[in-house]
């Protein structure tokens, strides 16, 4: 009997371990730990920070490793901060509605691009693979987005980036794996094309459809550039546009008018919460949703 | 459209090819609910793809809104030579490619590194451990990782604490010209390594434990063994990574650039897509900004056709 393998390349496998492997393995162990505590580190802080109590914080002095004198005040204030929550609500309906269009068109064209049988199947793709790599660029796409009249409405961030190629081609992938007997079958019993896709096809490829789901959620969650480009209006502003006038632009939580050292105390320590409370809750689901971006990027190296 | 041959079929076979009318007329006639589905989707790629291509004209032309598009008059190439022989053209490229170049050599070959590493764990729960708290950061989104890294180089961020610690004073880091490309880069690695490392782990699990018995057999050691079965294992999808980053070596996007830069550091900050950005969306030179973007574009286009080709030739891996 063969002992099950820890490590592929591992001399226990193979009954006689040298000092040096011991060594290595050790440092390995080590140095891992370490990797991982510098990568977790700036979240920690941030979380410390906002915890904190700013006037101690901006006289502190080395690594922070627990909040300075516990308070909740940043929370407090971040909670009557009625631009974050109005930002919120403008990216829960993109996720939300966005995402939805998203799959449904996308879908529908990866069953098209999984039709072999079609004379135009060769053009059909082409035309659809082209644009991965050459686009026409922001200016002339900004000028046909104000030419469709989407410019400053909430529909400029869903319909441009409506079919993602390239998520598609993973949907397309997922498609080809069914069986063509199946298909037969439904089509013999008289299903038409749209039914055999909802019936048969899309129930059978659910981890992929979740997988580019998730991804285009995602991708609505964190996006900024199409509001930055095509949106005016300071009521539809996502949240990660608030994000960065307040993180990166240096804009003032509170505008209360008065530039006195509470006011920017305040100010230092409402970026933390407010780092804070836009990303707990991606963090939270993403223990669940980790496995599905895993299982999407290896799709994706698949050659399409 | 590539137009096809009709049927010319050798004399020997008895039943004659139909013509492309006939098969066209009966595809449709099978297909017709595909086909609306595709003309649906393919209305999409036309406005808001393609008539973005064709709007490139405006490169060539004095694009003046009020005119529109069909009303401006022609120029040529003007905006390409005003922009070559402009003093931005060296910086931009310069910029670009040395963000580039640093990202190649440490952002490509840190998550290569940091799998080979964690194959040879061999606790599962530790490997698995690491692999979800480097795989975190990639879940903040680029606008906090920004703010988060700009926050910790600033005047009482993190670093300067540091410092301070050792008796420095503080240092503003994301106003040196000189740090910008390292700040880029290494907020990149922090938040992409975990990610970028996936695909090599699941190739590193392809590999056929047998070629590490008959290694051991031949008396090879451990690291032998890494040099000789895991990395070659490995070195199709590592080839076609890097290929995939040299083609690129031209393009940078701006969300990223735009995040972290200032007016202090635009000399070794600005890339081709942030310029695009700033002279075209905010300053309103549609015509030079669309040229700018056309040129870099299409060198993009052009050196992943190359590199494609000459890995090809080379090791028969290709993106196409």
């Amino acid at each position: 009997m063969m002992k099950p393998r820890k490590c592929a390349s591992d001399q226990w496998n193979y009954g006689r371990i040298s000092l040096g492997s011991h060594v290595f393995d050790t440092f390995n162990v080590i140095g891992l730990g370490l990797l991982c505590l510098l990568m977790i580190y700036p979240l920690w802080y941030v979380l410390c920070c906002s915890f904190s109590d700013p006037s101690m914080l901006m006289r502190h002095k080395g690594i922070l490793l627990f909040p300075l004198n516990f308070s909740l005040g940043g929370y407090e204030k971040v909670l009557n901060y009625k631009r974050l929550w109005g930002s919120y609500l403008v990216t829960f309906f993109v996720v939300i509605v966005g995402t939805g269009l998203n799959m449904f068109f996308s879908i529908l064209f990866a069953f098209v691009l999984s039709r072999r049988d079609l004379l135009w199947h060769k053009l059909i793709t082409g035309l659809a693979v082209f644009t991965m790599y050459f686009s026409g660029g922001m200016i002339p796409t900004y000028l046909v987005v104000k030419a469709v009249g989407l410019y400053d409405t909430v529909w400029a961030m869903i319909i441009p980036g409506l079919i993602s190629t390239y998520n598609c081609i993973i949907l397309r992938t997922a498609f080809y794996g069914i069986p063509d007997s199946l298909e037969e079958s439904a089509r013999i019993d008289g299903a038409g094309d749209l039914r055999v896709l909802f019936t048969i096809c899309v129930p059978l490829i659910i981890p992929s459809v979740a997988t580019v789901a998730l991804f285009y959620a995602v991708g609505h969650w964190n996006a900024w550039s199409s509001a930055l480009l095509y949106i005016r209006n300071e009521k539809l502003m996502p949240l990660q546009m608030v994000l960065r006038a307040l993180l990166i632009q240096g804009e003032a939580v509170e505008v209360t008018g008065g530039q006195d050292l509470q006011t920017e105390l305040n100010n230092m320590l409402l970026k933390y919460v407010v780092i804070v409370v836009s990303t707990v809750p991606i963090l939270c689901v993403y223990p669940f949703i980790q496995r599905f971006f895993t299982k999407g990027v290896m799709i994706g190296a698949v050659k399409g | 459209m590539k137009k096809q041959v009709a049927g010319r079929m050798p004399s020997a076979v008895i039943l004659p090819r139909k013509s492309f009318r006939q098969r066209a007329a009966t595809d449709f006639r099978k297909n017709w609910v595909i086909y609306l589905i595709a003309l649906l989707c393919l209305s999409y790629y036309f406005i808001f793809r393609y008539a973005p291509m064709g709007g490139l004209a405006i490169a060539f032309k004095n694009y003046r809104p009020a005119r529109g598009l069909w009303g401006s008059s022609w120029v040529g190439f003007k905006w390409f030579e005003q922009f070559f022989s402009s003093y931005y053209f060296p910086r931009l490229l310069r910029n670009t490619l040395t963000i580039n170049l640093l990202s190649l050599i440490i952002g490509s070959s840190l998550p290569i590194l940091l799998a080979l590493l964690l194959n040879e764990v061999r606790s599962s729960a530790y490997k698995r451990v690491v692999q979800t708290v480097t795989y975190m950061p990639h879940f903040v989104s680029l606008v906090v990782a920004c703010g988060i890294v700009l926050n910790l180089l600033s005047y009482n961020g993190l670093f300067n604490q540091i410092l301070g610690l050792l008796g420095k004073s503080p240092v503003a880091f994301s106003n040196i010209p000189e740090y910008f490309p390292w700040i880029y880069v290494f907020s990149d690695v922090w938040q992409n390594l975990g990610y970028n490392t996936i695909v090599y782990l699941a190739a590193l699990s392809a590999i056929n434990v047998e070629l590490f018995d008959a290694a051991a057999i031949d008396g090879c050691n451990r690291f032998q063994r890494i040099l000789h079965v895991t990395v070659p294992g490995i070195l199709p999808t590592i080839i076609l990574l890097l290929l995939m980053k040299v083609g690129s070596m031209m393009s940078i996007g701006y969300e990223k650039i735009i995040l972290l830069y200032n007016d202090a550091v635009l000399e070794r900050a600005d890339v081709f897509s942030s310029f695009v950005y700033r002279y075209g969306m905010l300053g309103g030179n549609y015509s030079y900004s669309a040229a700018v973007d056309l040129f870099n574009n299409a060198v993009n286009i052009l050196l992943l056709v190359i590199f494609n080709a000459i890995s090809r030739r080379a090791s028969d891996i290709s993106l196409w």
